[in-house]
């Protein structure tokens, strides 16, 4: 036997999966409160002594680490034009697996200073123009950043020609001061991974000390992600495979949690139409979006506001009146569990509209354009329409009944036709957890991973 | 960087005519141009925001299905507004409904705003040559 362990430091929970390397087999997992205040070993701890009791006391070769503990990964970005490059910079730092806190374009303001100040991010990216394109709107950027006096790290990843001038104005500042290619050195060309790189470099640095982190990094002998960029991983070696293994192709994943809804794909999701023209950004292969708004506790009211209070009631058949009530207590409440059958029901509907509201929001559009010469259609974003599976990941979904009727939510609906969601799929959950997990041994041994993720996943048939 | 000056070009509106904008696109790089190509069925709206992301010396707009003249309203009002005050537009194609006089169709466009207007038949070598000039480009 070789057997390893790999951490997650989540918000709420601190999970351990331990793998053995030897026999390509995942052995246990458990989860412990994450005790971030105090001493982040704590919550470790608690959980590696319930897995001991599951699989025995074992001495772990490496010992693998992610976290969103803390807040996550905190971050704040800019670019010039919204569609364009700020756009290219949000989709940089949500790939890098950050809580993006806010997208500024144009040019930054006192007031939007004073804002970020407030905010205080971990880190700051700092992106505008085109390679050779606009010089003015960064530089001025950079000189609105240089008078806050918050000591945030700033990653430069805009126009190549403004990039030492900004490194200069920031470091001048005493800003710790990171310059990367540009993450749209072309018009419409995205170019993310250089600047990816940085932020990982910072959150390494920087962000575990700073996060009460460290102490635990001394027990652990490798990477330290954060957790959304683990589970990035995870799909996208389940979708590709390995030089060995084939992948599973072309997926989404869907991660409902109590505060946010995460939404990945795997797929270029170009048109299969002749007449389809796209509009927008090119989209990345691993795609990741965040729905700060969406969620089963902390957000729950968000579903509600998206979806209406209506199609709550008739999802969960409870009456207007007692989901208002319902919901006053999950909000106020947001360790409540879903214990009597109301609950199970509304937690039913509210996990039902988050997938729909998280994947609609993911999913890109087709517009049809009636032009003098004939039919012609638009198309912004992924078109994921012939994705054929479903990935269900995250506490609040794993363990709920009918769960392939929630991810069967996620499908393409005959109400919104211009809504790319996937046509047929079959619906895989993540019952043990173990994604990023996953996801971090996959960064080591690819192959063993995608083995025990093509075990594990539980097939709930195909949803259409 | 390149001292090239830059062009954003596309055809506007609902207009799918996808050959002539990448012969021209060939044409003004050929003509030492850094292009941006914005390809069809472009709106106004993505025409300035690739010349502000790109510091576009110039936006050139085709048309070839005759609803140009309602498709190009307010686009140097929009560029004012964007901040690209002064940036050079030129329009060509098929630009209008119908057989008109050139003169009239010119003269309209230039009351909308745009520098130059090159009607039907425009060789790429007339359209480098006002740009050269335009650009002081020697």
């Amino acid at each position: 036997m070789k057997p390893i362990l790999m951490i997650d430091f989540g918000s709420t929970n601190t999970k351990v999966t331990a793998v053995d390397l030897e026999q390509e087999k995942l052995l246990g997992t458990a989860a412990s409160y994450t005790t971030v205040q105090t001493d982040v070993n704590e919550g470790l701890n608690n959980a590696l002594a319930l897995l001991s009791e599951k699989i025995g006391t074992l001495e772990y070769e490496h010992r693998y680490a992610c976290s969103s503990a803390a807040g996550g990964l905190r971050m704040i970005s800019c670019g010039l034009v919204p569609e364009l490059t700020a756009e290219a910079a949000r989709q940089a730092s949500l790939g890098a697996g950050a809580k993006v806190m806010k997208v500024y374009s144009y040019q930054l303001t006192e007031d939007d200073a004073e804002e970020i100040e407030q905010l205080s991010p971990d880190i700051f990216l700092l992106t505008g123009g085109t390679d050779g394109g606009n010089r003015d709107s960064i530089i001025e950027n950079a000189r609105i950043l240089a008078t806050i006096p918050k000591d945030f790290p700033i990653v430069v990843a805009g126009n190549r020609t403004a990039a030492r001038t900004c490194e200069k104005i920031l470091t001048e500042a005493g800003k710790q001061v990171r310059v990367c290619e540009n993450v749209m050195p072309k018009f419409n060309q995205l170019n993310i991974q250089p600047a990816q790189n940085e932020i990982r470099q910072v959150f390494l640095e920087r962000i575990i000390k700073a996060k009460g982190l460290s102490q635990a990094s001394q027990l652990i002998s490798g990477i330290m992600m954060p957790t959304p960029a683990a589970v990035l991983a995870a799909m996208e070696l389940l979708s590709k495979g390995t030089e060995k293994q084939s992948g599973l192709g072309e997926l989404v994943a869907v991660d409902v949690g109590g505060a946010t809804t995460d939404i990945y794909s795997m797929t270029d999701g170009l048109p299969d139409r002749l007449n389809t023209v796209m509009k927008g950004l090119p989209e990345p292969f691993a795609k990741r979006t965040v729905e700060g708004d969406i969620g089963m506790r902390y957000s729950a009211g968000g579903i509600v506001e998206a979806a209406g209070i209506a199609a709550v009631c008739q999802l969960s058949g409870l009456s207007e009146e007692r989901v208002n009530q319902l919901m006053e207590l999950i909000i106020t409440h947001t360790d409540t569990m879903p214990t009597t059958e109301e609950l199970v029901k509304l937690d039913f509907a509210l996990a039902s509209l988050a997938v729909k509201t998280g994947v609609s929001r993911h999913a890109g559009t087709l517009e049809k354009v009636y032009t003098p010469i004939g039919e012609a259609f638009m198309q912004t974003g992924k078109d994921l329409s012939r994705v054929n599976k479903i990935i269900i990941t995250g506490g609040s979904l794993i363990h709920a009944g009918n769960v392939d009727r929630i991810a069967a939510c996620g499908l393409y609906d005959m109400t919104e036709p211009a809504s790319l969601r996937p046509q047929r799929a079959e619906i895989l959950v993540d019952k043990q957890y173990i994604l990023s997990a996953m996801g971090l041994l996959s960064q080591y041994e690819p192959d063993i991973a995608l083995k025990i993720m093509k075990k594990e996943l539980e097939s709930y048939g195909i949803a259409e | 960087m390149s001292e090239k000056k830059k062009l954003v070009i596309g055809v506007i509106g609902a207009d799918v005519h996808a050959v002539g904008i990448q012969i021209l696109n060939h044409a003004f790089e050929e003509a030492g141009f850094e292009v941006t190509n914005l390809g069809v069925m472009v709106s106004q709206e993505e025409y300035i925001a690739a010349a502000v992301e790109t510091a576009a010396d110039a936006i050139m707009v085709s048309s070839l299905y005759g609803h140009g003249e309602l498709d190009c309203r307010g686009l140097r009002e929009k560029c004012d507004e964007a901040g690209l005050k002064n940036i050079l537009l030129y329009v060509g194609g098929n630009i209008v409904v119908g057989k008109q006089p050139f003169n009239e169709v010119e003269e309209r466009f230039k009351r909308m705003g745009f520098n130059r207007v090159f009607g039907p038949g425009t060789s790429p070598e007339e359209t480098i040559k006002a740009l050269k000039e335009d650009l002081n480009i020697k």
